[in-house]
């Protein structure tokens, strides 16, 4: 086992300290602004501020206070990261590189048309290129995040059916399903009707046939599911969805289980969101902004976002149509997060249409691994049956009831292996949850490490489990007081000034 | 832990859902059990519902009419659902400021509103008593 310690920069008694804790006000610069901007400015004088509070260091300072605070920081580029339903798989590099050129780091969005030809052509051919992945008619690439994209996606259910002169008010969600998706259905205006999973951990096709009428707008679900597991019957729920005159939504989350294999709307979807930063690869997780674009099937394009991108055959360029009158308007400022974009389109391209297949192949290939040497009953149990896809969700309540020690505490203790946690305490319907997501860019050894870590955890539960409560002592900082974080959340510099001792 | 060693209180009626009923008098106290606040984890909010919101009792599929509000811990937001129908009367603001009470105390603290019931004598023949309650719990596992 590898013996890992997480850098530590201490300044006297304190941690790294913030870098409005730093510097003196002698006039330190990191950088030198350029004289005036050469262009006359007339700001109000009552807009002017009189005095700035910002920090004052010099480029060395500032250079090493980021790298050191990244020294303390955990990422996919220093270690395994199988925080389920999140897609934590490496981003290569060649992404970056391809985002950081000039003609794509350096335009601006109010450029005209004309001189952006490329960026046009590369926002155009990745829409073709995902509408080809998901099966879906047409796609916008505006939503920052996939709880954005899940928002437009109710808006353009609410925007159907208000065309049409029909009221629905009802948003059916399994209770395997993500939190935002509730939030999602809610924040559009819809009341939430819940399902719940049967015994094989799938959606329960009694419990919808009961829930589903002329009430219902749509049906909102993830597949693979939050369990990792596939919802075979799919086909049944999306018929008896149709049937009823309501709308199937694809929650984008879990692609990667399937991506390449199957597609969301040869399956009955006819709104699709995706998670560009999972799926394709785009650094995520306070590594960069998402992107989550929504496709939608032929009948509901007309209500996509504006501006729409096509392409003038005759003339042979790219532009911006905003002429769509049953559009439901803008959802963002501009076009998205182009960086993100370009990312994907990298990773897309250089995958081509076999390698993603194979990442799909891979990804439910090391989940299961991982299933296979971890469900052994006594410290981890599955509480479904049959294989799972990209991600396995184990339960730790075996391990529990014979020592005490609970998920939390076993995540908690990883970290003192150089191992990301998975997620845990989701989904509730699994008690005692750990959500495994390896991805398909670990190697069997970083796979047979994990399995290691995780038993000699469950050993040292029952030796000492002390110790692992106690976990994580080898990080930077220790185990957060997660409630008193909820119940009295520092959310600002602001307020931390004013809860500082004086 | 076992489910014996959730407190399960005598003279209360209890859901599926692990919320507790107490009848007094023309009127009934709904919160959330032992077991429930145990699963949840440190309680950190508590949604209230409005007073004078009418709620139906909770029924499958289940909807907002069922709905008397939220119980956030750190590891989840779960929705409290009422064990009657009738109309919302009081609601216990103290769990505004001290949500943790739900933890510490969830059969007298921790209460979280009162109810005037709409068919209480109907309606309690399809909720549990202690007994039946704490073997329910003993075959959740």
């Amino acid at each position: 086992m590898m013996n890992y310690h997480q850098a530590r920069w201490i300044c006297e008694s304190c941690l790294e300290p913030l870098i409005f804790e730093m510097g003196n006000k002698g006039g330190s610069r990191g950088i030198l602004l350029p004289r005036g901007v050469g262009a006359e400015i007339n700001i109000p004088e009552k807009m002017l501020r009189k005095s700035l509070n910002i920090p004052e260091l010099s480029q060395p300072e500032v250079v090493r206070h980021y790298t050191r605070l990244s020294q303390m920081n955990f990422c996919v580029d220093t270690g395994f990261y199988p925080l389920g339903s999140c897609t934590m798989k490496y981003n290569p590099k060649v992404n970056e590189e391809l985002a950081d050129l000039d003609e794509v780091a350096n335009i601006h969005p109010d450029q005209d048309e004309g001189t952006v030809q490329g960026a046009l052509e590369i926002m155009y051919r990745l829409e073709r290129l995902l509408c080809e992945i998901t099966g879906m008619s047409k796609m916008c690439l505006q939503p920052s995040a996939g709880a954005h994209g899940e928002f437009l996606g109710m808006l353009l259910v609410r925007a159907y059916f208000r065309a049409r002169g029909e009221t629905r008010k009802e948003v059916i969600i399994p209770d395997s399903a993500h939190g935002t998706n509730f939030a999602s259905a809610g924040m559009a205006g819809f009341n939430v009707v819940v399902v719940p999973s049967n015994n094989r951990g799938r959606v329960d096709l009694e419990a919808l046939r009961a829930a589903v009428s002329e009430k219902t707008a749509a049906l909102m679900m993830t597949n693979p599911n939050t369990l990792g597991l596939f919802e075979d019957e799919i086909l049944e729920i999306s018929k008896m969805v149709h049937d009823a005159g309501g709308l199937l939504y694809y929650d984008g989350a879990n692609l990667n289980g399937i991506i390449g294999k199957a597609r969301p709307g040869d399956m009955g979807f006819d709104i699709v969101h995706l998670n560009l930063h999972k799926t394709f690869s785009t650094p995520h997780g306070g590594g960069g902004p998402g992107s989550g674009p929504v496709g939608v099937a032929e009948k509901l394009e007309e209500f996509l976002p504006v501006p729409v991108i096509e392409y003038d055959e005759e003339q042979g360029r790219f532009w911006l149509n905003y002429n769509r009158p049953h559009s439901i308007g803008k959802i963002k400022s501009f076009f998205g997060n182009f960086g993100v974009l370009v990312k994907a389109y990298a990773y897309i391209l250089s995958m081509g249409a076999d390698g993603l297949k194979e990442a799909a192949e891979a990804a439910v290939i090391n989940a299961n691994y991982l299933m296979h040497k971890l469900a052994d009953g006594k410290s981890f149990k599955v509480n479904y049956d049959g294989p799972c896809k990209h991600e396995v969700v184990l339960s730790a309540e075996p391990l529990k009831r014979e020592t005490g020690v609970t998920a939390r505490d076993v995540v908690k203790r990883l970290l003192d292996f150089g191992l990301h946690p998975p997620t845990y305490y989701f989904p509730p319907i699994v008690p005692e949850a750990l959500m495994i997501e390896p991805t398909e860019t670990e190697s069997k050894e970083e796979l047979d490490r994990f399995i290691a870590a995780m038993k000699a955890v469950a050993q040292e539960a029952r030796t000492d489990p002390g110790r692992v409560k106690a976990a994580p002592t080898a990080t930077a900082i220790g185990r957060l007081d997660e409630t008193r974080a909820s119940r009295e959340p520092i959310l600002s510099w602001r307020m931390y000034q004013r809860l500082k001792p004086k | 832990m076992g489910a014996s060693e959730y407190e399960v209180r005598e003279g209360l009626f209890y859901s599926k859902e692990h919320e507790w009923l107490k009848v007094e008098k023309g009127q009934v106290r709904v919160g959330i059990t032992d077991y429930a606040q145990d699963k949840l984890g440190d309680v950190v909010y508590v949604e209230l519902p409005v007073v004078g919101r009418k709620v139906k009792q909770i029924g499958e599929p289940k909807n907002r009419d069922m709905e008397l509000g939220a119980v956030e811990s750190v590891k989840a937001v779960s929705t409290v659902y009422s064990p009657i129908s009738g109309t919302v009367k009081e609601v216990n603001s103290t769990l505004q400021e001290r949500p943790e009470i739900i933890n510490t105390s969830p059969y007298d603290e921790g209460w979280i509103c009162v109810v005037v019931p709409e068919d209480l004598d109907k309606e309690i023949k399809t909720l549990m008593d202690a007994k039946a309650y704490s073997e329910y719990l003993k075959n959740l596992g």
